[in-house]
């Protein structure tokens, strides 16, 4: 780990303009991922900028019926509150089914949705990697690589990581919308969507936030209903990365959305996929992963990923 | 004391203490987290050092050239030892393979290059990242073992063979020829291995944590070229070894070098990320198994031939070994190969040759069974063997392998099991329940103990054995407390320092019937003692209630003597016990439910039935079986240190990458002992468990789960990206 300096933010919009002075300068609110990254020298800030005390940890309701939520709401409040848990039913879930107990009570909103991908060549700076030093290869394409983990879709020739969260998928089902200040002090609403970006061939490049940007809240809409479901599959029954995860909202009329975890650089839907709900699983994957490219070790998350779907709908 | 015949009536068969539920002495040292492991042990030496590793990131080649200068300038660093400007160092044993520090050579992926010393932690660490290396790297050849297996499955010269199998297998009107393999294993403790070492006056004492402390002691004397009295080694508390801290690792040569330079004490331990490579793991094999058996189900022809890779000069895993005396069957062949592989160093994990040897030939067996229509107990059963199948003038010492079949099947309720694949169904579930036939060695090794008995008629118990999480403490209290006629909480148990008498150490599932042994010789002494201090004949003495009883008086231990009685023997066995075979045996049933769409996996109930002599304390040895279970539970469904083939290595570097079970992965396990002693295998007729609690659990669960799909896997771990294109619509 790198010597850094330290400062506690005094709110969200200062804390956003001394982000963008300080160059490699970067928030910390849990830590519980950025602190393993900086022992191990793949993220090097040389300050940190402190954001848990700024005002950002209410949930809040919207007049459209929602919920607001604070950025350093952890993620133990939030899949605790009562709103969430009657309303959000999958939200709930998906969070109740990442890290552990500890983890959960530290990580906080927009830290999950900022983690860094779980890829081992990510993880293992002697080896090539474009996220983490760009241009140097990547680690897990190569020919006798580990890459089972890893992603199946989105991917490019440049990177096959996957988004580790299982919140963000709930709330890429759930059209969550996150509210982020700029350091010039304007605040912007983007799409949970166009939060992450594809790799493409900037795989350093995550998300759409410009530099100092910081993620205030993350608004859900008024409760959309239906029967709500968080199936994660993994080798074991507990803090384990999802090989495949799946967050369903599926109403009366079978009409609904489908969200996926662990094979995509970011929270995977597509509204030409959700339109297939009506019918059946194996509709819904031939739309959602159409265009997949996975490895030999990883192509079984395309069928397990359709089962799994199957399992939800209670498809016999 | 020599044992030279087996033991007769004893004692111990009489036992007040030994073989009663006793709760573990350190138990609330370790729950309080005050029971001191080698790194936290701030009180041992003054002014103690931090170093920090610097690993090699490459599988193979040398180091061209190393730039410490600016880790040298950085705040707090005293200084940075690299391996080049070392040199070449002996080799610390036979048994280490890949060199641990020293010289330019690099023979695998994070093989320990430098350490930095600084005052505290945080700088050495941050010194470390900025050590400059260059490498000229070699080319690292073929990391495929399967390509390595079909170059040689074909040579069999140097087989071990008993009648002729080829012709045996040919005439037999049943048969199966069928193919495993099994994937790298880390050992995965909880405690990285960590040293402190401190040099005083041209002599080393090494604070660590290590299972066995003679071979430490040996191992750091030649590697510094010392002679063994100026070695101390202390080691009283280790955080889970499974065989990996067998033998000094690149922690206690990296403190020891430190402190040697920088004239004061160092501590090391491994980080976590760099555990995975730079210490050793269980290897990969690839298993075929060919059985032939006459229609009622008697093995005529059985074959078990494998491949493990190894380092250059390793040892692989001998998949082989339990397959030459576990089943009857006339005509055996059995070979191993080994395919020299530039992978990190592969040693011994917990059930070396066995763990992996029976996650095959316990699925082996079951499929045969399948083929004969036959019920896989009463197919076991039958080819149950008294004697060693390739020298059956060679009887086993006690074997009831039967009964633990037909008990476990009892209490498991075998009788009642899902018969026919896919067809048991709870909810999304699909119910399986599988078995397997467990088997390991029964070894014991020389160990010798002190026993002090103080003035205030306090017993203390000095030897060099470990406890790596075992129960040693507390069985060698129960021990000394027995002969000696006191209460377990009357015994002090010190361990795990050379400064006391050699022992048997903890490996093998030796360590406690052999130091057992070595304290009951050593309490024995002390009868002799006592008895010589009291002038009279030990025949005419009693111990109990804490008193000697002659036969007019019964004086108490407190007060017998103004100062301290001391008494030292050891326990060596003679050539009788290997004239038989000493082993030890069980049988594992286990319950699944396998996710009828995802294929996940779940086990519902387990069951163990083992049969290993006298059981010292059914709390401690209960803690070593399920734990074992709890390890099989992982080799059968995720345990997997995959190999990058490119670059050899184990990509997987801390516990989330490598997965081994959660609470939540285990259910309800039950343990049964049988009620049955070996007096060939020491004075307390007692053999280990805590291999044995490991071997055929996977294999259990293999079966289980194609008892529940009705989808046959030979691959581990079995996990759902192997079956679930197979797996039934649900």
């Amino acid at each position: 780990m790198r010597s850094f300096s330290y400062e506690r933010a005094v709110d969200p919009a200062q804390a956003a303009a001394r982000a963008a002075e300080i160059p490699d300068a970067k928030f910390i609110g849990g830590g519980t991922n950025l602190l393993d990254l900086m022992k191990l020298e793949i993220e090097t800030p040389i300050h940190l900028i402190d954001v848990r005390d700024i005002g950002l940890t209410e949930i809040t309701e919207t007049e459209e019926g929602g919920l607001r939520i604070g950025a350093q709401v952890t993620n133990t409040d939030l899949s605790a509150d009562s709103r969430v848990r009657r309303d959000y039913p999958v939200l709930t879930r998906a969070i109740a089914a990442g890290a552990s107990g500890q983890i959960r009570n530290k990580a906080t909103t927009a830290g999950n949705l900022l983690q860094r991908t779980r890829c081992p060549y990510f993880y293992d700076p002697a080896q090539p990697c474009n996220k983490r030093a760009p241009g140097s290869g990547c680690g897990a394409l190569t020919e006798g690589a580990f890459s089972r983990q890893l992603g199946v879709i989105g991917t490019s020739e440049t990177c096959i990581a996957t988004h580790p969260s299982d919140m963000a998928v709930a709330m890429r089902a759930l059209d969550a919308v996150v509210e982020t200040v700029t350091p010039n002090g304007m605040t912007r609403r983007i799409a949970i969507e166009d939060l992450h970006v594809l790799p493409g061939q900037t795989p350093e490049q995550e998300t759409a936030l410009m530099p100092g940007e910081l993620i205030t809240h993350v608004v859900l809409p008024a409760p959309v209903g239906g029967q709500q479901a968080y199936h994660k599959v993994r080798d074991r029954s507990s803090y384990a990365f999802a090989l495949v995860s799946v967050a369903l909202i599926q109403q009366a009329d079978g009409t609904g959305a489908v969200a996926l975890g662990g094979v995509a650089p970011k929270p995977w839907r597509r509204a030409e996929a959700d339109a297939e709900l009506p019918n059946g699983s194996r509709a819904v994957m031939a739309r959602l992963l159409e265009g997949a490219s996975p490895t030999e070790e990883n192509a079984f998350k395309l069928t397990l990923a359709e089962r799994t779907l199957a399992a939800m709908l209670k498809e016999g | 004391m020599q044992f030279n015949t087996p033991a007769g009536q004893n004692l111990f068969d009489d036992a007040k203490v030994v073989g009663k539920p006793t709760t573990r002495i350190d138990g609330p040292l370790k729950v309080t987290g005050t029971a001191p492991y080698a790194y936290e042990r701030h009180d041992v030496a003054e002014g103690q050092l931090v170093g920090y590793p610097v690993l090699a990131t490459i599988a193979k080649g040398r180091i061209t050239s190393m730039d410490t200068d600016t880790a040298k300038a950085m705040p707090g660093v005293l200084d940075v030892i690299t391996a080049p400007e070392v040199g070449e160092m002996p080799s610390p044993s036979d048994m280490n393979v890949a060199p641990l520090f020293g010289g330019k050579e690099i023979a695998q992926y994070h093989q320990a290059i430098a350490v930095v010393v600084a005052e505290t932690f945080e700088q050495a660490r941050a010194a470390a990242a900025k050590v400059q290396t260059e490498y000229e790297v070699d080319e690292i050849g073929s990391l495929d073992l399967q390509a390595a297996w079909e170059d040689v499955m074909d040579d069999r010269s140097d087989a071990t063979r008993v009648g002729d199998f080829e012709a045996a297998f040919e005439s037999a009107p049943v048969t199966i020829d069928k193919t495993y393999t099994t994937p790298s294993h880390s050992h995965a403790m909880m405690e990285p291995p960590a040293s402190i070492a401190q040099w005083d006056d041209g002599k080393l004492t090494v604070w660590t944590s290590n299972q066995m402390i003679e071979w430490a002691q040996a191992a750091l004397a030649k590697t510094f070229e010392l002679d063994a009295e100026d070695v101390r080694v202390d080691s009283p508390y280790i955080g889970g070894g499974f065989g990996v801290k067998l033998f000094v690792r690149s922690d206690a040569i990296l403190a020891a070098q430190a402190a040697r330079r920088v004239g004061q004490a160092v501590k090391v331990a491994m980080p976590r990320p760099m555990v995975m490579n730079n210490t050793a793991h269980r290897a990969s094999t690839i298993q075929r198994i060919r059985i032939g058996a006459t229609r009622d189900g008697q093995i005529t022809a059985i074959a078990h031939e494998a491949i493990s890779h190894a380092m250059e000069g390793g040892s692989g895993e001998n998949a082989i070994g339990q397959t030459r005396q576990f089943y009857a069957g006339d005509n055996r062949l059995i070979k191993m190969h080994l395919a020299t592989m530039a992978l990190p160093e592969e040693n011994a994990m917990r059930a070396p040759g066995e763990a992996a040897g029976l996650m095959a030939l316990e699925i082996a067996m079951d499929e045969m069974a399948e083929e004969l229509g036959m019920d896989p107990v009463a197919f076991r059963v039958m080819n149950d063997t008294q004697v060693d199948p390739e020298d059956p003038d060679k009887p086993f010492s006690e074997r009831n392998f039967v009964e633990c079949l037909e008990r476990g099947a009892d209490a498991f309720g075998w009788a009642d099991r899902n018969t026919a694949p896919g067809a048991t169904r709870d909810g999304d579930w699909l119910i399986g329940h599988g078995l397997a036939g467990a088997y390991r060695g029964g070894p014991a090794m020389a160990s010798g103990a002190r026993i002090r008995l103080t003035p205030q008629g306090q017993v203390i118990v000095e030897t060099a054995m470990t406890d790596i999480g075992t129960g040693s403490y507390t069985i060698l209290a129960q021990t000394a407390a027995e002969v000696l006629g006191v209460t377990a909480e009357d015994v002090e148990v010190r361990l795990g320092d050379s400064s006391y008498p050699d022992s048997a150490g903890s490996g093998g599932q030796w360590g406690a019937a052999s130091s057992t042994a070595g304290v009951y010789a050593a309490a024995v002494a002390m009868r002799q003692a006592i008895a010589d201090h009291l002038g009279k004949d030990v025949e005419d003495l009693s111990f109990e209630d804490a008193s000697v009883r002659t036969t007019d008086k019964q004086i108490p231990l407190a007060g017998l003597s103004d100062t301290e009685i001391v008494a030292e023997d050891s326990i060596e066995f003679g050539d009788f016990r290997s004239e038989q075979v000493v082993s030890t045996f069980g049988a594992h049933f286990v319950e699944v439910g396998v996710n009828a769409y995802t294929g996940e996996t779940r086990l519902r109930r387990m069951l163990a039935v083992c049969d290993a002599g006298r059981i010292l304390n059914p709390i401690t040895a209960r803690s070593q079986v399920i734990g074992g279970m709890v390890m099989g539970v992982g080799a059968a469904l995720m345990e997997d240190a995959a190999i990058d083939t490119a670059r050899g290595f184990f990509p997987a570097h801390d516990l989330a990458g490598y997965e081994v079970p959660v609470h939540a992965d285990i259910p309800a396990q039950e343990v049964i002992f049988l009620d049955t002693l070996d007096p060939a295998s020491t004075p307390l007729k007692a053999k280990g468990v805590g291999e044995l609690g490991l071997c055929g659990v996977a294999a259990a669960v293999a079966n289980a789960v194609y008892n529940a799909t009705g989808v046959r896997v030979r691959d581990y771990p079995v996990t759902l990206d192997r079956f679930i294109d197979r797996l039934p619509s649900a």
